[in-house]
């Protein structure tokens, strides 16, 4: 079945970029680490997560400027565009604080990716599902190392549950968010071309709760829901990411190499 | 292509006398179609007349000579883009092709142009460009227009390594991927990765994340020697 057809083109381009963006900024974040990380291992790992997020990203940017048929590309869609033209959640975007936080996110992140990408690589979108097929199983890896991490810190010395605690307190109002779903999520599930973000809720729990049992750790309190990433309203950490982010298109506008 | 490679037929002396059997790495000449076929275009054919494998054996069962093709024009021009498409390494890992990686899907003449069809490989790999332009470089060389389309669909798995591609890798220290990732459970199953230089399966994971996107760093504890394992995806 032609996806295209299935949902209006406005719609296809909102949730690719909702999708891409996620990627690019959450690979951007983890990026920041490279050279900082506690140990030479982790300075490998967390660089080979943005990586994989960033390449997901270009894939998804790619098509979704395909889709939108005006001929702006991976790089107009990432470096190009003003702050509330973006849409990603506000989980990714938030400073990465200790190591701990920025565990914790990606741990949540992929938790919630693995159960999106698992029921979207049977897509009706072929592309999308060949962009999932292969991004389930990278995503799989960045499970396994971010819960290695958190059971590790939760279960460590006093110091690293305490600040593993503190990362889910302050992270945890910008979970529902992943599941939030309106008008674009909507048309887009009812085509077949992604699952409703709420309907992955159940497989999220069940990941997060094997680990969290293993690190000692409660699901925190839910906190009033911190939204807005979707329809471009960000955090004021948003302004500062994009500059470094932007910041050689800005400074030397249509540089390649 | 080596400068002691006999071409039967061609200017110099054969590797072997006949009634001989070749052994290993030593009968790339057959690779070469007799002198009498298709000398026109020297094409190089996509399988060896005969197993590369040491010994005796019959041919058919081994995947020798499956017989002489008739072939086209076209399809000629398709084998000799192939061949020179597929002859193209890895920028990371040179010891093996991008055939061998499965990343070359296929290549097609289409209205005289070369389509070669690339799939990449893990997300992250930054080398994707440069095997596409390293592809193209290649089919130029070789004499045709070259056009390079992405495959996104179906993706790219480990899987489709093929088992000369894992014999490369391992001869050159990097552990291949264990087979079957179809399933997320066999990735993260009891994978036992074999030590590529003395072959022991005590070894142990010291991190997920080496020196590339598609690779682990781990280490045999039987000769205490520290290696690369190819990633299953």
């Amino acid at each position: 079945m032609d996806a295209a057809l299935a949902v209006d083109r406005q719609t296809q381009v909102a949730f690719l970029l909702r999708l891409a963006d996620d990627h690019l900024i959450l690979g951007h974040r983890l990026s920041e680490w490279c050279g900082h990380a506690p140990m030479l291992e982790e300075d490998l790992a967390m660089p080979n997560i943005a990586l994989d997020l960033i390449g997901q990203a270009r894939a998804l940017y790619h098509y979704a400027g395909e889709v939108e048929g005006r001929g702006r590309s991976e790089d107009d869609l990432a470096f190009l565009r003003q702050e509330r033209e973006y849409l990603n959640c506000l989980m990714v975007e938030r400073p990465n604080g200790d190591f701990a936080h920025t565990m914790l996110r990606q741990f949540w992140f992929a938790a919630f990716m693995h159960a999106f990408w698992e029921s979207a690589s049977t897509s009706t979108d072929e592309t999308l599902a060949g962009i999932a097929a292969k991004a389930v199983k990278e995503t799989a890896y960045h499970i396994r190392h971010c819960g290695e991490w958190v059971i590790r810190l939760g279960d460590g010395t006093e110091e690293s549950a305490r600040r593993l605690k503190a990362a889910a307190q302050v992270l945890s109002p910008y979970l529902d968010e992943l599941f939030d779903g309106d008008e674009v999520t909507a048309a887009i599930s009812a085509a077949g071309i992604a699952p409703d973000p709420a309907a992955l809720r159940p497989a999220f729990e069940r990941t997060v709760s094997r680990v969290f049992s293993e690190a000692f750790l409660d699901m925190p309190v839910p906190a009033w829901p911190q939204i807005g990433g979707r329809s471009g309203r960000h955090t004021e950490a948003m302004g500062f990411l994009l500059t470094e982010l932007q910041y050689m298109q800005r400074t030397y506008p249509g540089a390649v190499w | 292509m080596s400068a002691t490679r006999g071409r039967p037929g061609g200017d110099s002396t054969p590797l072997w006398p006949a009634g001989h059997l070749p052994h290993k790495g030593g009968d790339q000449p057959v690779a070469w179609l007799s002198p009498i076929t298709n000398i026109e275009e020297r094409a190089v054919r996509e399988r060896l007349l005969i197993s590369p494998l040491v010994g005796e054996m019959a041919g058919r069962p081994e995947g020798g000579d499956v017989g002489q093709d008739v072939t086209t024009q076209d399809d000629r021009r398709r084998r000799r883009a192939f061949a020179a498409a597929s002859s193209v390494p890895d920028p990371e890992i040179p010891c093996v092709t991008v055939a061998d990686l499965g990343i070359l899907r296929s290549v097609e003449i289409v209205d005289g142009v070369a389509v070669a069809r690339v799939t990449p490989t893990y997300s992250g790999c930054p080398a994707v460009l440069a095997i596409e332009l390293a592809v193209e470089a290649s089919l130029l060389d070789a004499g045709f227009d070259a056009r390079i389309e992405r495959v996104m669909s179906p993706a790219w798995t480990t899987d489709w390594i093929t088992a000369e591609g894992r014999e490369k890798l391992r001869e050159y220290g990097i552990a291949p991927p264990s087979k079957a990732s179809s399933s997320i459970r066999s990735l993260f199953g009891q994978a036992q990765v074999d030590c590529p230089r003395c072959g022991s399966a005590e070894t142990e994971r010291l991190s997920e994340f080496g020196s590339t996107a598609c690779k682990a760093l781990y280490r045999c504890t039987a000769c205490r020697e520290p290696f690369d394992y190819f990633k299953c995806i």
